[in-house]
């Protein structure tokens, strides 16, 4: 028995092919060079990066990306040929992976994302940050009201954080620890570090348990402003009120900021979830998700950054004024970059909305 | 007539596909990853992760020397930056792949067919504390971070991490819960196989024959024709199966078999009267013809889907 398929098959002359040729075979044999060579461009983006395509291919990409398109939607609806429309599928499917994966170089991201989207997305969640700033005042409030009439308080509300300390250490010796200073190649470094990464930590788990509707969120930031309460009420009843905020406001200001953000981070998330409000869940979750991680990243380098001021800077000036002109300058720092960076940018974008 | 009931599966997980429109306006379909492939790439970064972690660390002490604590703060930070932003680097450079997607063929979309946005990557891949690392530091360090703690903890721990752990498991779209919160999807990339179009293959050899006998032209060239009523009975999915059986790897014997099998249920529906030597010969030509007839019909607008429609 002869078997057909054993005869090599393609590449023939036109000609050869019966007289009642197929449109569909017709349209393959066409387009067929096209699609190759985007499979070829395909494979060289997967293999070697998007980055080492050479100009001339870089701008084929697109051309080639959508003549794959236009095949794919002829084939469905002229060719009857499974194996070849699936073939253009999977084509259109990979071509569409480079062409409408993340496309810009990382450091353009990143210019991008701390230029703009960072304090236009934090100015579009102020009424959140608002109250998860109210939620952490209150807290601290209340904490350093109760602690200042009764210091037995203190060991409820920061009894963990206390490091020695405590209602039970004098006056001086906690005098002492607010202008102790050590060499910065100490254990200093490792502290800071950690520090820096537990806070961290704290701050995306304060977002992310914004999805367990945003309770964990506001006890975060509740027992967050008990222990600031607290620690403030130990030192102002000892009478080093304004040593106390000299020694936490340098590093205090960008790190209560960050959990804020944190906090309201989760917030976003959590009303997103419970009250969706027009849009379906899914829809709001997508949105509000995406503006509360990018507020997160923000507090995250937020934190690093109070992380560095706490771990150099602190230990090493212990002069009041000029703790609390550097803890005056974060503040206008952040005010600013929160408050004006971008702004143009946000009008520029809405002008061209409008033109399209 | 098991080859034929698997040739039969033109779309073998249909209920893991989904279509997305993509900004031209034209809808591509994806098969969504596997929960286990998904897991095997995230156990691949992992693996990758810890041994960055390792092999920086190593190379940071040979190179500065062992000074303590400068090192130790450079792993912690090395640390939190590799759990927190790796998954999220690799998906912003390489188009929605990690190395561990990568190996495993998966990739992140956006769900709407949009560009996959930044702001997505970072949402989908930050919210991993609360769904892989603080169960799974609850899974195996429990014991560290709460010492004395009661079974009713233990048990609401484990709960707690099975949930999170397991979430893309219990949806329909395989979604984790960054997933949901940025509005992505974990495809598979489908491969890329371009096989020769049956009609064009039947034709040439068809023309090979002819060249090889050129006497015998008239009993090898048009061995089988089928007429109007004939190529009537089948519809599409009739003959795409058909296709399916057609590229099942030739030359075993049990195709052979499946072929006179085929072969004998299509005369005997047809009313196919001369006899047939080579069965895959008259497929292929019947598949030919009946394709040819099914296109002209879409051309005039009647897509004919299966053996039952009118």
């Amino acid at each position: 028995m002869q078997s057909l398929a054993a005869v090599p098959a393609t590449r023939l002359p036109p000609g050869a092919i019966a007289a009642r040729a197929l449109r569909s075979v017709e349209f393959r044999r066409e387009r067929e060079a096209t699609w190759r060579e985007l499979e070829d461009l395909i494979a060289a983006a997967d293999r070697r990066g998007l980055r080492t395509l050479g100009a001339e291919q870089l701008a084929r990409l697109p051309h080639l990306y959508r003549a794959a398109l236009s095949s794919l939607s002829v084939a469905r609806s002229i060719s009857l040929d499974l194996a070849l429309v699936e073939y253009l599928e999977s084509l259109v499917g990979r071509a569409y992976f480079v062409v409408y994966g993340t496309r810009q170089h990382l450091r353009r991201q990143i210019a991008e994302f701390f230029g703009w989207k960072l304090p236009a997305t934090v100015r579009a969640a102020r009424w959140h940050i608002l109250a998860a700033a109210i939620v952490t005042l209150a807290a601290a409030i209340a904490a350093f009201q109760l602690t200042s009439a009764d210091l037995d308080y203190y060991y409820a509300f920061a009894g963990s954080m206390a490091q020695g300390r405590t209602p039970a250490s004098s006056a001086a010796e906690l005098r002492d620890g607010l202008y102790h200073t050590e060499s910065a190649s100490g254990a200093l470094t490792t502290f800071a570090a950690s520090l820096f990464s537990h806070n961290a930590r704290i701050g995306i788990l304060a977002f992310a348990t914004g999805f367990v509707a945003g309770l964990p969120t506001l006890l975060l930031l509740f027992y967050n402003g008990l222990v600031l309460g607290a620690f403030a009420a130990l030192y102002h009843v000892r009478g080093l009120g304004l040593d106390v905020w000299a020694w936490m406001l340098p590093h205090g200001v960008t790190e209560l900021t960050a959990v804020v953000l944190c906090g309201a981070a989760g917030l976003l998330l959590a009303q997103a979830l419970v009250f969706p409000g027009a849009r379906t869940r899914i829809d709001s979750l997508r949105e509000q998700g995406r503006a509360a991680a990018v507020i997160v990243v923000g507090a995250v380098g937020m934190l690093f950054i109070a992380g560095l001021i706490e771990g150099v800077f602190r230990q090493t000036v212990t002069s009041v004024p000029v703790r609390l002109a550097v803890a005056a300058a974060t503040a206008a720092g952040w005010i600013y970059y929160f408050g004006f960076v971008g702004r143009g940018r946000v009008r520029r974008d809405a002008a061209t909305e409008v033109a399209r | 007539m098991r080859p034929v009931v698997s040739a039969l599966r033109i779309n073998d997980n249909a209920q893991l596909v989904r279509e997305i429109v993509t900004p031209e306006g034209i809808p591509v379909r994806f098969t969504l990853a596997r929960a286990g492939d998904r897991a095997a790439g995230f156990a691949i970064d992992l693996v990758i992760q810890i041994a960055l972690l390792v092999v920086i660390g190593l190379g940071l002490r040979s190179a500065v020397g062992d000074t303590g604590t400068w090192l130790t703060a450079a792993i912690v930070l090395l640390a939190f930056a590799l759990q927190n932003f790796y998954f999220a680097l690799f998906e912003i450079r390489w188009q929605g792949a990690t190395p561990g997607k990568r190996a495993i063929g998966i990739r992140v979309i956006d769900a709407r067919g949009g560009q996959l946005e930044t702001s997505a990557v970072l949402a989908r891949n930050l919210i991993r504390e609360l769904e892989v690392w603080i169960p799974l530091r609850l899974l195996f360090l429990g014991g560290i971070v709460w010492p004395d703690a009661p079974g009713w903890a233990r048990l609401v721990a484990a709960a707690w991490a099975f949930v999170f752990l397991f979430m893309p498991a219990f949806n329909k779209d395989r979604l984790r819960i960054g997933d949901m919160i940025a509005g992505t999807r974990v495809v598979m990339q489908p491969k890329l196989v371009l096989v020769p179009d049956l009609v064009d293959e039947t034709a040439a050899a068809a023309a090979a024959l002819r060249r090889a006998a050129p006497g015998a032209t008239a009993s090898a060239a048009a061995a089988y024709s089928f007429n109007d009523a004939q190529l009537s009975i089948y519809g599409i999915y009739e003959l795409q199966v058909l296709e399916g059986v057609l590229r099942i790897n030739p030359g075993d014997l049990s195709h052979l078999e499946v072929l006179r099998t085929v072969s004998d249920k299509v005369r005997a529906k047809i009313r196919y009267e001369p006899a047939v030597l080579d069965h895959e010969r008259f497929l292929r030509e019947f598949y030919t013809a009946q394709r040819t007839h099914l296109e002209q019909k879409l051309l005039f607008g009647q897509r004919r889907q299966d053996k039952f429609s009118r």
